[in-house]
């Protein structure tokens, strides 16, 4: 579940921090079209369909052909013992990803919508620098940084870690950045804000009764994605050797086909939960508002 | 907190002469030392030692350096895959884009496509990888079932771990990510626009090539030069795929990481520089075509 | 000899009724506006006869040939468009001429009738700026250029104006006015204001609900209102809730006040009775028979009238006099009475 390179959920300028794009009012309508032309759409959508699924197909048949029997390949996929401790970092990762990332980001969104929307270009152009620097390079320079004296950060599995864990932070910037953003937008946090001021109200109460409900959704919203990416990272993980779950699918998908078949489902089912949990939420938002 | 002088820069282009120290600026500190810690400084380091000869005196030779055929053949090769897929992931992406949006698709149909290019733009990687090998690998599914039909697709050319075959693979989140990108500008199409030329008496064909297409093209190049730098930048599905065997310049680099093939550290930097510039200007230019498109679509 | 007929013309969106039967037969050459409030399906009707929707029922004939489900090219209509609709990546003389073009008319003829109609609108120098660049007026002058363009036979507008200021608009409704008549096109314009329905039209058709309340003259749905609805969406109104005193001779009662209303009312003597006055038909301190006293609420003095909002006890009245440079303006406070002859009485229900 490894990111490619840039994600298009910030560059999209989507809401939902590019988890996925909901289709919001009834759109333009379709033109009229002659019976033949109406089909052209179901053509392309159909060859889309076959092109995105035959790959899962071949998963699923191939988890199922292991010569020991139909489901030995999930039995020694769910009860490899490097597995779960593997997928147990990963999460744990990706929630510390998930709360460094909150932690700097909603403050700092919050603080640039308030008091500094003139800077907003400044930490747009900023949250772009992950899409730039691609990670097999970013990687490689803060290895560089920061194991060498007197630095030494990397001098220990868990040392590595932490900075890992920050870089993920890093990287998760640009779908947290403009999710919460959008989120601050759209409830237009200046005039909430002052509102809530001339009727008295403190800086602790605004915080939490009065932006903080009202960008739960943004956070969500980009906590799941963050979530996705860190537990598909690859490159940064495998190079920082850290044990989490993509470097070890990488090493079973080059000696045991078949438990990587059953392994690259659950990872396909967790993504396609998490971001259509994503969906899900912002529509009903959607739908709210 | 002491209070600073007075620093004459011109932020963010605003006309303002030299600009005091304010304190809201303390509130912005945690995250652009964050950032500047964890993306600014090392790409700056790692400029800087590209700069760097052996001798640690500063010099350009490390570029002249990136003259050598294993540097150009895997520039080569990562240009050619992302040229590729940035072409066909874009052109089929609209299609597909066009057909979500004004294909009269049912409502659900719709939904269930716009989720599915979420997850699949993230579904790269090792899984993806996995995914296709069991398809179209050399025993994969669909390699058999051909070869028992008697289309034996290895000996026609095909190979998964060639060029071709990571084309194919990346496409897999090269489609839905143009449909992501494009989407938004086919919905900024007016549908007046369409009833207007209707109404004066256009055809289809005449909509899409006098007003719809020029008015989207801004944003399908942007759109297929990101695409192109995606794909310059992947490196965990061709590492999944073939490991060390298909030398992309991303998977360069991670070699340069575990060891020193280019017999050159200072070479290795400057080669990683030279994918931070081929990804600034990729961005860049989609972001400028960004805006020029927002001017008509927003 | 009509030229645009629409009979029995109904449009549902499944439960939700658009327009009910609507009739209207059109001249050539006629202006016909569309007026009423949002919703009320005037736009519906229009997007009917330019071929973007389809009737649920019915017929439109142009021409005597049956245009009901003709697709919009083949229709020979113009549409100019609330949001001008101007293609942003072509210039203006290649918007006016597009419709040419898609025909295959000759360059040189396209090029000659684009210069006609720049200098039909007035704009002759902007042929090769683009949409961006102009201003909302002068693109919807646009706009109507390249609607005339393909020489229609009839022109639709909606709600051309509503997306203007208030200075330009007058300024465009003064030129569309004049190009329609240098035309003689057959127009159809929908509108909610309605001054421009009556300051253009020959013929005024106003709706509600999806149903047509009233077809006339701007003239007679002003001074003749056939239904309620028409008589308060048209101009301001009145509203006198009174008793009736005697129904032979029209007379009714409001407070303490006899008003004669000069006709027979079809109501028993004692039952409840509205009467509708229009503002510009009463006077303070005037000479008339009927006199409702009460105290001067509020002016506003708006240039060329000056409107007085009389406190008369149950009900606030609105009088307006015109603006004369030695009027005696009336002050708030002032005890005055209204008053007005009979024949400004409405009397409804």
């Amino acid at each position: 579940m490894t990111i490619a390179g840039p994600q298009s959920g910030s560059l999209t300028g989507h809401g939902a921090a590019g988890g996925a794009v909901q289709p919001t009012g009834p759109g333009p309508a379709p033109p009229r079209r002659s019976r033949l032309g109406r089909l052209w759409p179901w053509f392309i959508v159909a060859l889309g369909v076959v092109y995105f699924v035959t790959p899962l197909l071949g998963t699923i048949r191939l988890s199922l052909r292991h010569n020991k029997g139909t489901w030995e390949a999930w039995r020694l996929m769910l009860g490899n013992d490097q597995m779960w401790p593997a997928f147990g970092q990963s999460i744990v990762n990706g929630l510390a990803t998930i709360l460094v990332s909150l932690l700097i980001i909603v403050p700092t969104a919050y603080w640039v919508a308030l008091k500094m929307p003139r800077l907003r270009p400044l930490i747009e152009f900023i949250t772009l620098l992950p899409f730039v620097i691609p990670g097999v390079v970013l990687v490689l320079a803060l290895i560089r940084l920061y194991s060498a004296p007197p630095l030494l950060l990397t001098s220990t599995y868990n040392s590595t870690r932490v900075v890992m864990i920050c870089a993920y932070a890093a990287l998760s910037f640009p779908y947290m950045y403009r999710s919460v953003d959008n989120g601050l937008r759209s409830i237009d946090v200046r005039s909430l804000t002052e509102a809530a001021q001339s009727l008295g109200a403190g800086w602790p109460t605004i915080v939490t009764k009065v932006i903080f409900p009202n960008i739960r959704l943004a956070i969500l919203s980009g906590a799941l994605l963050t979530f996705a990416i860190v537990l598909g990272e690859l490159t940064i993980a495998l190079y920082m050797a850290q044990r989490t779950l993509a470097p070890f699918m990488a090493d079973i998908v080059r000696n045991k086909p078949f438990e990587a078949a059953a392994l690259t489902l659950i990872a396909f089912s967790v993504t396609w939960l998490s971001l259509g949990m994503i969906s899900y939420v912002t529509n009903r938002a959607g739908r709210r508002t | 907190m002491s209070v600073a002088e007075p620093v004459r820069k011109n932020m963010g282009g605003a006309k303002r002469p030299p600009f005091r120290f304010r304190w809201n600026w303390l509130g912005v500190m945690p995250f652009l030392l964050f950032a500047g810690a964890l993306l600014i400084l090392p790409t700056i380091v790692l400029g800087a030692r590209s700069l760097t000869g052996p001798d640690g005196a500063t010099t350009f030779e490390n570029y002249g350096n990136m003259a050598t055929p294993v540097v150009i053949d895997s520039f080569r090769l990562s240009i050619k895959i992302s040229l590729i897929t940035a072409l066909v992931g874009g052109m089929f992406g609209f299609l597909l884009a066009w057909s979500m949006v004004l294909g009269g698709l049912p409502r659900p149909v719709r939904s269930l496509l716009s989720t599915f290019s979420g997850v699949a733009s993230n579904f790269a990687g090792v899984p993806l990888a996995a995914a296709f090998i069991a398809t179209v690998g050399r025993v994969g599914l669909f390699t058999i079932l051909l070869k028992a039909a008697g289309f034996d697709i290895y000996k026609v050319g095909f190979d998964l771990y060639s060029f071709i075959g990571i084309s194919v693979v990346y496409l897999y989140f090269q489609f839905p990510l143009m449909v992501l990108v494009i989407t938004p500008s086919i919905e900024g199409l007016k549908k007046e626009w369409r009833e207007a030329s209707e109404n004066l008496g256009a055809s289809t064909y005449q909509y899409w090539r006098h007003i719809a297409l020029p008015v989207l093209m801004p944003s399908i190049l942007g759109a297929m030069i990101l695409l192109f730098g995606n794909a310059f930048g992947a490196h965990a599905t061709a590492f999944a795929l073939t490991g060390g065997n298909l030398r992309l310049a991303t998977i360069l680099i991670g070699q340069q990481i575990s060891g020193d093939v280019l017999q050159n550290p200072g070479l290795g930097y400057a080669v990683a520089m030279g994918m931070v510039a081929v990804m600034a200007v990729s961005i860049g230019i989609y972001s400028i075509l960004q805006r020029r498109s927002e001017r008509w679509l927003a | 000899m009509t030229y645009l007929t629409l009979e029995g013309v109904r449009k549902t969106f499944g439960d939700m009724v658009a327009v009910s039967d609507f009739n209207l037969s059109v001249e050539p050459g006629e202006f016909v506006s569309f007026l009423g409030p949002s919703g009320c399906g005037k736009t519906t009707t229009l997007r009917m006869v330019g071929g973007f929707e389809q009737p649920t029922t019915g017929r439109i004939t142009l021409a005597g040939e049956d245009i009901t489900h003709a697709r919009p090219a083949s229709r020979d209509v113009g549409m100019v468009f609330q949001s001008y609709a101007l293609f942003p990546n072509m210039t203006v003389a290649e918007n006016i001429g597009f419709g040419l073009k898609v025909k295959n008319v000759d360059k040189k003829e396209i090029h000659t009738r684009v210069d006609e109609l720049l200098g039909l609108i007035g704009l002759p120098e902007k042929s090769r700026a683009f949409p961006f660049e102009l201003s909302g007026g002068q693109q919807q002058r646009v706009a109507l250029a390249r609607a005339l363009a393909i020489q229609p036979k009839v022109l639709l507008l909606d709600e051309p104006l509503s997306a203007l200021d208030a200075k330009i608009r007058d300024e465009l409704r003064n030129e569309i006015k004049r190009i329609q008549r240098s035309l003689e096109i057959t127009t159809i314009y929908v509108t909610h204001d309605q001054e421009e329905a009556m300051a253009l039209s020959d013929r005024v058709v106003v709706m509600s609900e999806g149903e047509m309340e009233q077809v006339g003259k701007p003239f007679e749905i002003y001074n003749y209102p056939s239904t309620e609805f028409v008589a308060s969406f048209v101009g301001r109104l009145n509203r006198v809730g009174a008793a009736v005193i005697d129904a032979g001779l029209g007379t009714v009662g409001f407070d303490e006040a006899v008003i004669a209303t000069g006709t027979k009312i079809d109501k028993p003597d004692g039952s409840p009775v509205d009467i509708m006055l229009r503002p510009e038909e009463l006077e303070l301190n005037g000479s008339s028979t009927n006199r409702i006293p009460g105290t001067i609420e509020t002016v506003f003095f708006l240039g060329s009238i000056v409107r007085v909002i009389v406190d008369a006890g149950r009900i606030p009245l609105t009088v307006d006099i015109f603006n004369e440079r030695l009027l005696d303006m009336p002050s708030v406070g002032d005890a005055v009475e209204v008053t007005f002859p009979p024949h400004a009485c409405w009397v409804l229900g």
